[in-house]
């Protein structure tokens, strides 16, 4: 049998396969880049990067919980400059697609940090409107349909580059801001950021955070994300990106059933750092076994009772 | 510099007190690159995050490393329950290590607090009879590697907590008395932040340079995900947040912001 075909298209930009490494866990790939060629993956979402340099939270920043993490990094970062002169360049020598993950406290914020970004060779915006480890900003914008349609529509307006909002687990009705950044030219979402949880120290009485609260991710989250991509594939038009727990091919097959036309995997790099690049050869054999041609030909195709 | 992940049989396996262990794994990839300070992460299976371990001793020619551990919670327990025969799937090796020169002009302090013993093993070996250590644990059944350092050639000065043990007390007047005698010109520590923190105070009085290893949650332990971090003062400029497990975990002790 012929090898199967892994690649997507993803709002005209072209990803080999579709396991991209997602924002936060990879920094901005050099660290992985010495255990095998960034190459293998799909894509990088790159650490999320604000207008200025952010220092982060005051540790510790996270915590283990059953089948997961709990983290508070609160967006340290290098800011957007640093990004463009030091780690873009670095990376677009790389054969895998380079997306920007900005966050901001105000529209303005995002929308000079996309407008910077707009000049360069960056192949992908992503908008985190859902980080719930800052106080301002953040998921502030992505809580509310409100708040997520404006930081879209001011990003719109800033950059011609693909844009995908990545969206917070942290709402009522998550279509609804699908839908609302949908409205205002989002060119694909991408989901679920982490839960927001807790862990207490029963000797201490201290939350384990200094953040008191941070996200959960890790496989405890999976169904959770794999039930939202069903929901807003069915509730959008765009491309929907699956993220939240994801471990090895089977997780992304499953997700992309659910009708993610791609993933990202994070916090399994964590527990083993070749996660992504197994789980790219799991689902390749998942296909030949299935005689499947086309990794795309799977999206969205779950039959519901 | 680079490192590997992988699993590496494991040679030996012995327990130093109720709940630390010591593991030699034959790993000759990792034992060529690692460096004196380094630590690796294991793997517990079933655990979504991997454990931070410093490395106790590395054997180049025979292509070894020994870690010795405490068993704190469900992961470290996991850890130990492998056995000689089975395989340890380790990150290694990670992070910066101590600045450890051939020849020192002075006398070398290793102060170590309890689980922070082990990652200074190796600087007694090479600077033998020219070392001191001044090791604190809470008490004498507490108490690991004294002979091991003893063995190295070292100095070897225990403290207790409870006086079950040599001196009643910390660390702080044995190390004051070392630093009084003069001639010292290199101080290594790691332990609890507080002691570190004391360390660093009393290096700075007597002018003697000072390296601690510091501690920190850590989630990739490579550097990618800046979740243990650490503020740092650098060449007098304004603080910044560096990261415990690539930047560290070894730092100039004048340059950490407790």
């Amino acid at each position: 049998m012929i090898k199967p075909d892994l690649s997507v298209n993803i709002c005209g930009v072209e990803f080999k396969n579709p396991v991209i490494a997602a924002s936060g866990t990879y920094g901005f790939g050099e660290e992985y880049d010495e255990l095998y060629p960034l190459e293998k993956l799909g894509g990088i979402s790159c650490k999320g990067t604000t207008l200025n340099p952010k220092d982060g939270n005051i540790p510790p920043r996270i915590a283990e919980t059953p089948s997961g993490i709990l983290n508070s990094v609160g967006l340290q970062n290098p800011g957007v400059d640093k990004f463009i002169s030091y780690h873009l360049p670095r990376l677009k020598k790389r054969d895998t697609v380079v997306i920007a993950n900005i966050a901001g406290a105000s529209v303005e914020d995002y929308a000079l940090t996309a407008q910077k970004l707009d000049d360069t060779d960056v192949d992908m915006i992503e908008l985190n409107i859902s980080c719930p480890n800052v106080k301002q900003g953040g998921a502030t914008w992505g809580v509310s349909c409100a708040g997520a349609y404006a930081v879209t529509k001011a990003v719109r307006s800033a950059t011609k580059k693909p844009i995908m909002v990545k969206l917070t687990p942290n709402v009522t009705d998550i279509t609804e801001i699908a839908k609302a950044v949908e409205a205002e030219g989002a060119d694909a979402v991408s989901l679920i950021n982490t839960l927001l949880g807790m862990r207490i120290d029963i000797k201490t009485r201290r939350p384990v955070l200094h953040n008191n609260v941070g996200g959960l991710s890790g496989p405890a989250v999976f169904p959770v994300a794999v039930r939202m991509v069903w929901q807003v594939s069915n509730a959008v038009n765009i491309p929907v990106i699956g993220i939240g727990g994801i471990s090895d091919g089977a997780d992304i097959i499953e997700m992309m059933l659910a009708g993610a036309s791609a993933v990202q995997m994070g916090t399994a790099i964590f527990t083993d750092p070749y996660a992504p690049i197994k789980a790219i050869e799991q689902v390749e054999r998942y296909l030949s076994d299935n005689r499947i041609e086309k990794i795309s030909d799977i999206v969205g195709q779950v039959e519901p009772w | 510099m680079s490192y590997f992940c992988e699993r590496y049989p494991i040679i030996e396996k012995s327990s130093l007190s109720a709940d630390i262990y010591s593991y030699t794994l034959l790993c000759p990839n990792v034992a060529a690159e690692a460096q004196t300070g380094q630590f690796v992460q294991i793997k517990a299976e079933g655990f979504t995050l991997r454990r931070p371990i410093s490395i106790c001793e590395i054997d180049k020619q025979k292509g070894t490393i020994r870690l010795v551990f405490e068993v704190r919670g469900k992961g470290t327990d996991k850890i130990s329950r492998l056995n000689v025969g089975e395989l340890m799937d380790i990150i290694a090796p990670l992070g910066h290590g101590f600045t450890v020169p051939d020849t020192l002009d002075g006398k070398a302090i290793i102060v170590g607090g309890g689980i922070g013993t082990p990652p200074m093993l190796d600087i007694a070996k090479k600077y033998k009879d020219k070392c001191t250590a001044v090791l604190g644990f809470r008490s004498f059944d507490r108490i690991i590697l004294d002979k091991d350092y003893t063995k190295a050639g070292a100095m070897t000065i225990i403290c207790t907590d409870d006086g079950s043990y040599g001196i009643k007390g910390t660390i702080a007047s044995p190390l004051d008395e070392e630093l009084k005698a003069g001639g010292v010109s290199m101080i290594y520590a790691c332990g609890p932040t507080p002691m570190l923190k004391a360390v660093v105070l009393t290096a700075e009085r007597y002018g003697v340079k000072c390296e601690v290893s510091l501690e920190q949650r850590m989630g990739c332990g490579v550097g990618a995900c800046v979740v243990c971090a650490c503020t740092v003062r650098r060449g007098g400029s304004k603080e910044q947040v560096l990261r415990v497990c690539k930047d560290g975990p070894v730092f100039d002790g004048s340059e950490v912001v407790f």
